[in-house]
């Protein structure tokens, strides 16, 4: 099959869905690569570059929608793009079908196949083709780096020969994949960072990247397994509590990036206006909920505004595009493990398993039908984190009166045993001669001894207690060599061979038990 | 005078086999504690040859020479990995020799009742010995020439010959079975016999009518039916021995190994008292207890009754067992490396597949870089790791590990959460969570090493099948499991030149 990626139309948007990387990974599955002249230019990869990694250029995107059978785009088709679209092809891009009915039944109609990249589902299997996730990651680290630009501070608190620099503090709202990527950012530079989240379970998260959890008090708190691992819409009463532990926050932080975002639905307004004017002057807010209306009140999407107390409020909404490399070559390399899957054999051919649940779901519009929304998956995002029972404290009464009845039951136990030893003993002791009791005392006295010796052997000897063990069992040899003196041949004989094999086990077992011992090393 | 010294040494024997087995509770004294089990034998074979009773000396040092370099060299030989084999080896010649030494009491009592009857003796009274008997008689030079062993028996009234019946009997069935067994066990380990659980059509009943044979034929022997039923009954020991040991899969072995460990001190006993020996006698307890007792803790290791291991198989599950979700991930040797090399702490988890891929050397060396960076480095050992008691722990101080970094269970299971790298090294039953997790799962409530606590777990595997028990392991499906695939030894040495 021929992929082509064609040069992105939209205004702005850097990146490019290929990479010669990414192509020359394609090319080992069976498939040919085409590129549109220039495609890759402002992502930092030129033609000649694709030439040399055995991509076909052509001149125009006509040429290229009509070579390619499946066309690799990083942003959904614009209404012209679609047209190009024939029956039979398919495209891989982010989609938005929720948002984009209209564009997707018309896709549909022309009887193209559409896989969305970002309705990849999110489940372990899938992570290497979530481009939602590699993009988001960008857009945390440059978030941090966008602030950093428009901070007039030192993200790191240093004491110098000129006075002491305190360290700046940062607030990340949301902790999905671009919120840990900001609070790594952030962390890494220096900064003290606070990170807050509707979802408990990402605490442990949180804190394992180095940063502070805002702990918010709270009754039913929301379970976000059961949304696939995205936050859910709160509760009015949450919504005031978490604004309350905002605005208790605002005066103290430097910077503050919100990332939160609930799939389907407009951004949550998290960042008010009194908070903003609470801020000290020169502190920055990144917005990277902005393409969706923005967690900050004042967030203009696309621009960086200054307010009158001096807070500046980053509203772009292209981060990844901003870094066009790293965010190509993330996204070409998601783009290749989705086509690794679409072809099984590794032979060239695409096989559209609708049966698969990570192609199911990323599939919106296949063979003349729209095939959005698709079934939920099988499996759970993250598993909930199930509140364990925590074991009863024992008051100490309670704990002496177990002691006591153990202790009892423990007397009851050896009493017991040794009541009905003795009966059996005196009852033994009734039938049998003088002759066998004394050594039969001996045999008991001596098990006795073995238990009590044997308990205190220490686990990591149990192998040489076996051959040693093994070796003085072969005390046996005394019965042959008392027996080998008398009688006839066939006594002899046997006693002959009872003292041989006796012999081979007390100096093999003695002597495996010196070398295994003479081993065993102190560091 | 003679019988003042033979008893004397005795004492001193048996005092110094005390101290002997005593003296394993500590590695260092331990090493002191094998050269009084060597002298302990020593003074008591010397008296033994000295004391009365005992004859033909030349023959006996022969043997003693012959079968001593034979085991001199198989203990030079022996490679650390075969040591259950080898114990399983040595247990089945002390069963033969006990089986053996039963017929030589039996044949000297035959020998001396058919002289009473040659002679025309032919009904004496019990509580008369055979040559009381044949001096009432007016024959007392019948008996003058007998020493030894067969003087003995002839100097036994009734009463005790009956006594000495039901010992020989005794000691003749559990020597039969720990031969049989031993050398089954032997097979199984050394993959000379197929290592699965096999039993022939009618399973335990075979065993139990065999085990039922056996004692009417005591009762019959007791009557005075003749040799033919000592014979006999052997031959039913000999197919229980077989039989029962072949019901067993590998992974119990060490539960066989230390019960037929403690069956061939059993024989020891019971041949002792045949034989009036109290030292046999004391030996045979100590080794018999220590037997039961390991037998004790490997069973209590497995969440298992004895009686279970020994019947066979897993027992029955309560209920359908939990559904594993997730994927097995796995993960390349630069991965493997990288985690180690950021690691600060690192627990090893070997098991018997260390064993079969001869691993311990790549281990140790893994170690021994490790270490050398400063990283804390540790192995931990269940109980029942591997196809004998203790026999990881033998197989690291082969490798050279020393033994202060090799923990127990109970030691090192609370460590677990702190630890940043955990690897599983052919492991598989004894880290799974499913024993704490699972209520339905067959091994429900048996101690695990709790591994998936570690930040991160490393399981070295051959393949993605399941292990000994067939029990799925939810272990290798967690999210901080990684697979590790290919063989112990090879992903080890491929391993060791990315630690710098």
């Amino acid at each position: 099959m021929k992929i082509g990626a064609p040069k992105e139309v939209f205004d702005g948007e850097n990146r490019v869905a290929m990479t010669p990387d990414s192509a020359t990974q394609l090319i080992k599955l069976g498939h040919s690569c085409v590129i549109e002249t220039g495609a890759g230019a402002k992502a930092g990869f030129s033609d000649a570059a694709y030439q040399k990694a055995g991509v076909e250029v052509v001149a125009t995107a006509q040429a290229l929608y009509d070579a390619a059978d499946v066309v690799v785009k990083v942003r959904g088709p614009e209404a012209d793009e679609a047209r190009l679209l024939r029956a039979g092809q398919t495209l891989i891009s982010f989609f938005w079908p929720a948002q984009n009915p209209d564009l997707l039944a018309q896709v549909a109609a022309q009887g193209a196949t559409v896989v969305a990249m970002d309705m990849v589902p999110r489940i372990s299997r899938a992570q290497k083709m979530d481009a939602l996730s590699s993009m988001a990651n960008i857009a945390g680290y440059r978030a941090v780096i966008e602030a950093g630009n428009n901070f007039g501070r030192f993200f790191t608190g240093q004491v110098t020969a000129a006075g002491k620099v305190p360290p700046a503090k940062v607030l990340i709202v949301g902790a999905g994949v671009a919120g840990l990527a900001a609070i790594g950012t952030a962390t890494s530079l220096g900064a003290i960072v606070h990170a807050f989240d509707v979802r408990p379970e990402v605490a442990e998260q949180i804190e394992s990247m180095g940063a502070n959890f805002v702990f918010l008090e709270f009754e039913d708190k929301q379970d976000g397994a059961a949304t696939g691992g995205y936050a859910a819409p709160s509760s009015p009463e949450f919504r005031e509590k978490q604004l309350a532990k905002f605005r208790e926050l605002a005066p103290e932080m430097d910077i503050v990036i919100t990332t939160a975002l609930i799939p389907g639905r407009p951004a949550p307004k998290l960042w008010t206006e009194d908070m903003v004017a609470m801020m000290k002057p020169g502190s920055v807010i990144v917005d990277l909920a902005a393409e969706r209306g923005g967690n900050c009140d004042l967030t203009v999407p696309d621009q960086k505004i200054v307010t009158d107390n001096g807070v500046t409020i980053v509203g772009y909404t292209d981060f990844p595009s901003r870094m066009a490399a790293q965010a190509s070559t993330l996204y070409a390399t998601n783009i290749r493990h989705m086509l690794t899957d679409l072809t099984p054999k590794k032979d060239g051919v695409i096989a559209h398993n609708m049966e698969d649940d990570v192609i199911r779901g990323a599939t919106v519009a296949h063979q003349g039908a729209v095939t959005y929304p698709p079934p939920p998956p099988k499996v759970a995002a993250i598993a909930a984190a199930k509140p364990k029972p925590k074991p009863v404290e024992l008051t100490p009464e309670q704990k002496r009166a177990q002691e006591v009845a153990a202790f009892k039951t423990q007397t009851r136990n050896q009493v017991g045993l040794l009541v009905i030893g003795a009966v059996i003993m005196l009852a033994l002791g009734l039938v049998a001669p003088a002759s066998f009791m004394q050594h039969f005392i001996v045999f008991v006295l001596s098990i006795f001894v073995g238990f009590q010796v044997i308990w205190n052997v220490s686990h990591s000897l149990h192998t040489p207690l076996m051959a040693v063990t093994n070796a003085i069992s072969s005390i046996i040899i005394l019965g042959a060599l008392m027996q080998i003196g008398s009688g006839s041949y066939l006594v002899i004989l046997l006693a002959a061979l009872s003292v041989f094999m006796a012999g081979i086990n007390i100096f093999g077992g003695f002597l495996v038990t010196r070398r295994m011992l003479a081993m065993f090393q102190k560091s | 005078m003679e019988y003042g010294f033979t008893t004397a040494a005795y004492v001193v024997a048996a005092i110094l086999f005390i101290l002997s087995l005593g003296g394993l509770s500590g590695q260092e004294s331990a090493k002191r504690a094998v050269w009084y089990g060597i002298t302990g034998m020593g003074l008591a074979i010397v008296a033994t040859l000295m004391g009365p009773g005992a004859g033909n000396w030349f023959a006996s040092l022969v043997m003693i020479v012959i079968g001593g370099a034979i085991g001199y060299v198989v203990a030079q030989r022996v490679q650390m990995t075969e040591m259950p084999q080898l114990v399983a080896a040595m247990h089945s010649l002390v069963g033969l020799a006990a089986v053996f030494i039963g017929f030589n009491a039996e044949i000297e009592m035959a020998r001396i009742a058919s002289t009473l009857a040659a002679a025309g003796i032919e009904r004496c009274d019990p509580v008369m010995s055979a040559i009381v008997c044949a001096e009432k008689f007016g024959q007392p030079a019948l008996f003058a020439d007998l020493h030894g062993f067969a003087l003995k028996v002839a100097q036994k009234v009734g009463v005790e010959i009956s006594i000495l019946k039901v010992e020989v009997f005794l000691g003749v069935f559990i020597g039969a079975i720990t031969f049989t067994g031993s050398v089954i066990a032997y097979g199984k380990l050394a993959g000379k016999v197929d290592g699965k659980a096999k039993k022939l059509p009618g399973g335990h009943l075979l065993n139990a009518g065999a085990a039922l044979g056996s004692l009417v034929l005591l009762v019959m022997y007791m009557q005075g039916s003749g040799t033919w039923t000592l014979i006999l009954m052997t031959l039913l020991a000999f197919f229980i021995g077989y039989h029962l040991i072949m019901g067993i899969g590998g992974a119990d072995m060490p539960v066989v190994v230390s019960m037929l460990n403690s069956y061939s001190g059993w024989a020891a006993a019971a041949i002792g008292f045949s034989l009036s020996n109290d030292l046999l006698i004391v030996v045979g307890a100590l080794v018999g207890s220590s037997g039961a007792i390991l037998s004790y803790i490997m069973c209590k290791a497995m969440n298992r009754s004895f009686i279970s291991v020994i019947l066979g198989g897993f027992g029955g599950t309560a209920g359908p067992a939990m559904e594993v979700v997730g994927e097995q991930i796995a993960i390349d040797t630069e991965g493997v490396a990288a985690a180690l090399n950021d690691a600060d702490s690192i627990i090893i988890i070997p098991g018997y597949g260390m064993a079969v891929a001869q691993a311990q050397q790549s281990v140790s060396e893994l170690t021994r870089k490790l270490r050398a960076k400063g990283k804390n480095v540790r192995f931990a050992i269940h109980p029942v790791a591997g196809r004998l008691p203790g026999h990881m722990n033998v197989l690291l101080a082969e490798a050279k590990v020393p033994y202060d970094i090799v923990m127990e269970m109970d030691e090192i299971n609370e460590d677990f959460p702190d630890t940043d790298v955990a690897i599983v090294i052919g492991s598989n039953d004894i880290v799974n969570p499913a024993a704490q997790e699972d209520p339905n799962s067959p091994i429900a409530g048996m101690p695990v090493l709790e591994c998936w606590k570690a930040k991160q777990v490393f399981v070295s595997k051959r393949g993605q099948g399941t292990g000994y028990s067939g029990i799925e392991n939810p272990l290798f499906y967690k999210e901080n499991t990684r697979m590790f695939y290919g063989d112990a030894k090879k992903s080890l040495d491929a391993l060791l030149p990315l630690i710098d």
